[in-house]
């Protein structure tokens, strides 16, 4: 485990006040809140920012963790000392919000709560059905546009509140399998009945909700259900006209490319995009016509003989 | 360990009345009218009987919970943060094309 630098993840020094620091992690979480900042790495962040916000800005907490802190460098392993009793055995009350639910090894270890046991007074009495109902969870799920096109199975992980009978409720890793169906696009949900947070006493479990989200690939963009692609050709099979191998993400199709063709033009593969039960995508290929280098007195000669045989001026809408 | 359980996607075939809405995302229907009022959300529909909610509904309600819960976001000011979202969603994608 390893020992986290509160101070320096929310860009504070060791002396700052409570205003300071207020007004730090408020600055870093617009920053990195994960609806607004669609980094994949925004989401850890955002829990590292809260976790320290959480420690430096209660009294007790911060002296607690300084009193570790100076010995320790941000990085380096980490060991509580055998004669640490935590006086923050539940720890992690008041911080539910959706995104913040769970701390790191190395907070646990300070200040407990996390994976330790928790019982009915640690829930909100906001009003009897949430108080017995488990909560519902928000996760995202990241797939590659392959999984979307022929359907995939995804074993996911994560935590979330158990009923370990008898009212003892704790929060444990978990995997469940999710299957995804064909065509779901970037940004659906998938409501996992029953899949959430467990709830107290006979209360109902939460439900989960997985946000998909695309994998970038390495030909492809998606815009909803449609697939775009650029595809490189020849002066001569734009000129020409080709039958062109293009790849899909169902495998290679033929493209006619009609003669005359030029740079930028779209041209569609009906039906090869994400298609679902009741939607149909689309695959669109980009023109870009790429040019051989003149490298030889031949290869020269030859261009100079196109520009004898076919004078063109591409920018004759430019005046002058 | 793995489990046997109901899943459901959420797309564009779907639409919910206000109560089945209220219910999915575990909000109160005055969090939906108030919405209403700010222009985060636009059912289809009339009135409140006939209203129905889509996906996009869904989602919105609950990045505007997040950002109140968050960034104590109010909601003119999550109405701002999610058409602002959508907008850069759209360039984002414009830009990929290219």
């Amino acid at each position: 485990m390893d020992y986290k630098d509160y101070y320096k993840i929310l860009h504070v020094g060791k002396d700052a006040s409570q205003e300071e620091i207020k007004r730090a992690y408020r600055k870093l979480a617009r920053k990195f809140h994960p609806d607004v900042n669609k980094n994949a790495d925004a989401e850890a962040k955002f829990k590292e920012i809260n976790e320290a916000y959480e420690v430096l800005k209660d009294d007790e907490k911060r002296k607690a963790y300084d009193n570790f802190g100076n010995n320790w460098q941000a990085g380096q392993e980490f060991r509580p000392p055998p004669d640490w009793e935590s006086r923050f055995s539940r720890g992690g009350q008041g911080s539910r919000g959706t995104t913040s639910q769970h701390h790191s090894d190395f907070f646990e270890s300070l200040f407990g709560g996390g994976r330790g046991h928790f019982t009915q007074e640690n829930f909100s009495p906001f009003d009897q059905e949430e108080y017995s109902r488990g909560h519902d969870l928000h996760a995202k799920v990241s797939i590659t546009l392959e999984d979307s096109y022929h359907g995939a199975k995804r074993t996911i992980t994560l935590n979330r509140t158990v009923d370990e009978g008898g009212g003892r409720l704790s929060i444990q890793p978990q995997s469940l399998q999710v299957t995804i169906p064909k065509g779901i696009v970037e940004g659906q949900q998938i409501r996992l009945e029953g899949q959430g947070d467990s709830g107290y006493a006979k209360g109902q479990r939460g439900n989960l909700f997985l946000e998909i989200v695309f994998e970038p690939h390495r030909l492809f963009t998606t815009s909803k259900r449609d697939i775009y692609l650029v595809l490189p050709v020849t002066p001569w099979e734009a000129a020409l006209g080709a039958s062109i191998s293009v790849p899909t993400l169902g495998g290679h199709v033929d493209l006619k490319l009609p003669p005359n063709s030029q740079s930028g033009q779209k041209l569609r593969l009906k039906g090869r995009g994400l298609c679902s039960k009741n939607h149909i995508g689309h695959q669109y290929v980009t023109l870009a016509i790429y040019t051989p280098e003149a490298r030889t007195a031949e290869q020269r000669e030859l261009y100079e003989k196109m520009a004898r045989i076919m004078p063109y001026n591409p920018r004759s809408g430019f005046g002058g | 360990m793995t489990h046997e359980y109901r899943c459901t996607v959420l797309d564009d075939t779907m639409t919910w009345g206000i109560a089945e809405l209220c219910e999915l995302c575990r909000v109160d229907s005055n969090l939906v009218h108030e919405m209403i009022s700010e222009g985060l959300l636009t059912p289809q529909g009339t009135s409140p009987e006939t209203w129905r909610f889509n996906a996009v509904a869904v989602k919105r309600i609950q990045v505007t919970l997040r950002l109140q819960n968050d960034l104590r976001v109010n909601l003119p000011g999550a109405a701002l943060v999610l058409d602002l979202l959508e907008e850069i969603d759209e360039l984002r994608a414009r830009i990929r094309q290219f």
